[in-house]
């Protein structure tokens, strides 16, 4: 009940800043533009459309989980809202885990809408409900809970700033980690390769939430590596959070 | 018999400061204990560690060394937190909320269930009297109102503790006398009250008992009639139609000259020894006496003593 509230709470505040819709009208007015692009394809209109559009959907989902989750705890610090609030019985562990599904809330919400332009965008170039596009955004919002819990990680004990600094560095290393252990097992010494593997392992392989090229090609998935996947994300992202309650419930809130 | 409300023992608070992470102490062994029912100041200048003490009794930040009792209770406990309303310094409430979403959300908070949070809710609304701002987003509401939201979530669970963290800071006289006026109706009702101050005359006029912390260390508490009392300057007695030559001439021991205002004129004697001496003087020579009024320190002139004294 008391996560509840803090998650509503969060959410609320999120759906009434301008900045939200302001990310939101631009990156629909970019899934719309794509229409552009795939004139210039001869044939290949629709899948230029899907891949731009969930590209899009990425892109601007993580900029929204990193500019909202960098804040979400400092803001309440340095504005003293959490005294008033943790004066009240409620356990700092709680206060973090509300704020989480708040943002996570606010991003399903944006993926629903965008994934909505994009779905009907689709539909005009196909013969057919493009219903694999479900699948796409469903792994897009995995990844997206797993970039929150790490906002949300660095946010419970440093400064936005360095908030965004980490997260979108872990963003891109996630991004590239295979190309990174592929490179340095051709490449480098058995040191680097050591501390390469180290952070291809700690680190989240975010690549593999990417669905759009297996399914806008219609080249067949796995369902055993799917599932993998979503145990991956919640192992993560539930590791993550946990991290995040220990720090924060220890923490000075000077 | 019921524990004291605060109790302090022995407490200590380090910070890290700076880029190597030196160790900074802002308050040194404090002990500390607020009673039932009273009304206390922990007054001292900026930086003397008031707030530091409100956030560690708040559990806000954890205590390097020493041990805190609230209600009889440890610091952090959900049970002993529901008991406790708390203001911090400056309050600012979320902007996108409406005064009675923020009420709200506070009651869910705080377990409440809505029928018992509605009634709580217009009840302290109109004791504050910011039930016509209720549905009003909280930016748009002004200092003094943003105090008032402030004081009415603290007092929504019905404290038997209301910790304010510098409650006057920023309002305007009125605003000053409302809070004191409220301070002075919840001590009414059976609450304590614990509030940080550096409004010394704020203080003077409602509290039961005062700390007077400076630069971290507690430097005396008390009575603040008592720790006044004790402290008497000096005596003025004012006389009528008096010639100032003929006082000058009689063998009186003033702390400071005579000072002649309108018909009347003042003399200051040190203590009551001289002042017993100054008055068969005076009577002898036929002069009337209008009025003996002891020069007490004030908390203002007491608290600046302190202070240079530390600095020193």
């Amino acid at each position: 009940m008391k996560i509840f509230a803090i998650t509503l709470n969060t959410f609320k505040e999120a759906v009434r800043d301008k900045i939200l819709y302001t990310i939101l009208i631009f990156a629909l007015f970019m899934i719309g533009g794509s229409t552009l692009l795939a004139a210039l394809s001869i044939g290949q209109e629709a899948k230029i459309i899907q891949d731009l559009g969930l590209s899009c959907i990425s892109l601007f989902g993580t900029l929204i989980a990193i500019f909202l989750g960098i804040g979400l705890v400092h803001k309440e610090i340095e504005k003293r809202t959490l005294y008033a609030l943790l004066s009240k019985p409620l356990p700092r562990d709680q206060f973090i885990l509300g704020k989480y599904l708040g943002l996570s809330l606010v991003l399903l919400t944006n993926v629903c809408v965008m994934g909505l332009g994009l779905f009907f965008l689709a539909r005009i170039y196909l013969a057919s409900w493009p219903w694999h596009l479900l699948l796409a955004l469903a792994f897009i919002f995995l990844e997206l809970l797993v970039i929150t819990a790490l906002a949300t990680l660095f946010s419970s004990f440093t400064t936005p700033t360095l908030s965004a600094i980490f997260t979108l560095s872990i963003f891109f290393i996630g991004h590239l980690s295979s190309d990174l252990k592929l490179f340095a097992a051709r490449f480098m010494g058995p040191t680097s390769r050591f501390l390469i593997d180290l952070l291809y392992y700690l680190l989240p392989n975010l690549r593999h939430f990417h669905l759009e090229a297996s399914l806008i090609h219609g080249l067949a998935l796995n369902g055993i590596v799917l599932f993998q996947t979503i145990c991956y994300a919640l192992s993560y992202g539930i590791a993550l959070l946990l991290l995040a309650m220990v720090i924060f419930s220890r923490r000075d809130l000077k | 018999m019921d524990s004291p409300a605060i109790t302090a023992n022995d407490l200590s608070k380090d910070f890290r400061v700076g880029f190597t992470l030196r160790r900074k102490r802002v308050l040194y062994g404090l002990n500390l204990e607020v009673k039932r029912g009273e009304i206390f100041g922990y007054l001292g200048p900026n930086g003397a560690g008031k707030t530091t003490t409100i956030k560690l009794l708040m559990g806000l930040i954890f205590p390097t060394s020493g041990e805190i009792s609230l209600l009889g209770g440890k610091v952090g406990d959900s049970q002993v937190k529901s008991r406790i309303g708390f203001v911090p310094e400056n309050p600012y409430f979320y902007d996108h909320l409406t005064g009675w979403e923020f009420m709200q959300y506070c009651g869910h908070l705080l377990g409440m269930d809505r029928a018992a949070r509605d009634a709580q809710i217009w009840k302290l609304l109109d004791r504050l009297g910011i039930r016509d701002a209720a549905h009003t987003r909280l930016r748009k509401y002004s200092k003094g109102m943003v105090q008032r939201i402030g004081l009415a979530q603290a007092l929504l669970n019905h404290p038997e503790l209301v910790i304010l963290d510098e409650p006057m800071s920023g309002l305007d006289p009125i605003g000053r006398k409302e809070i004191r006026d409220l301070i002075l109706s919840l001590k009414e009702e059976g609450k304590t009250v614990f509030f940080s101050s550096h409004i010394l005359p704020d203080a003077e006029m409602i509290c039961d008992r005062v700390g007077i912390l400076v630069d971290g260390r507690l430097k005396e508490v008390g009575v603040l009639e008592e720790m006044l009392e004790a402290k008497i300057e000096s005596i003025e007695v004012t006389v009528r139609e008096a010639d100032l030559e003929l006082l000058a001439r009689l063998p009186l021991s003033l702390s400071s000259p005579p000072l002649q205002r309108g018909g009347k004129v003042l003399l200051s004697v040190p203590n009551e020894e001289s002042l017993q001496e100054t008055l068969s003087c005076l009577k002898e020579e036929g002069v009337r006496i209008v009025s003996i009024v002891p020069q007490r320190e004030t908390l203002e002139e007491y608290f600046l003593k302190e202070v240079s004294s530390s600095s020193e």
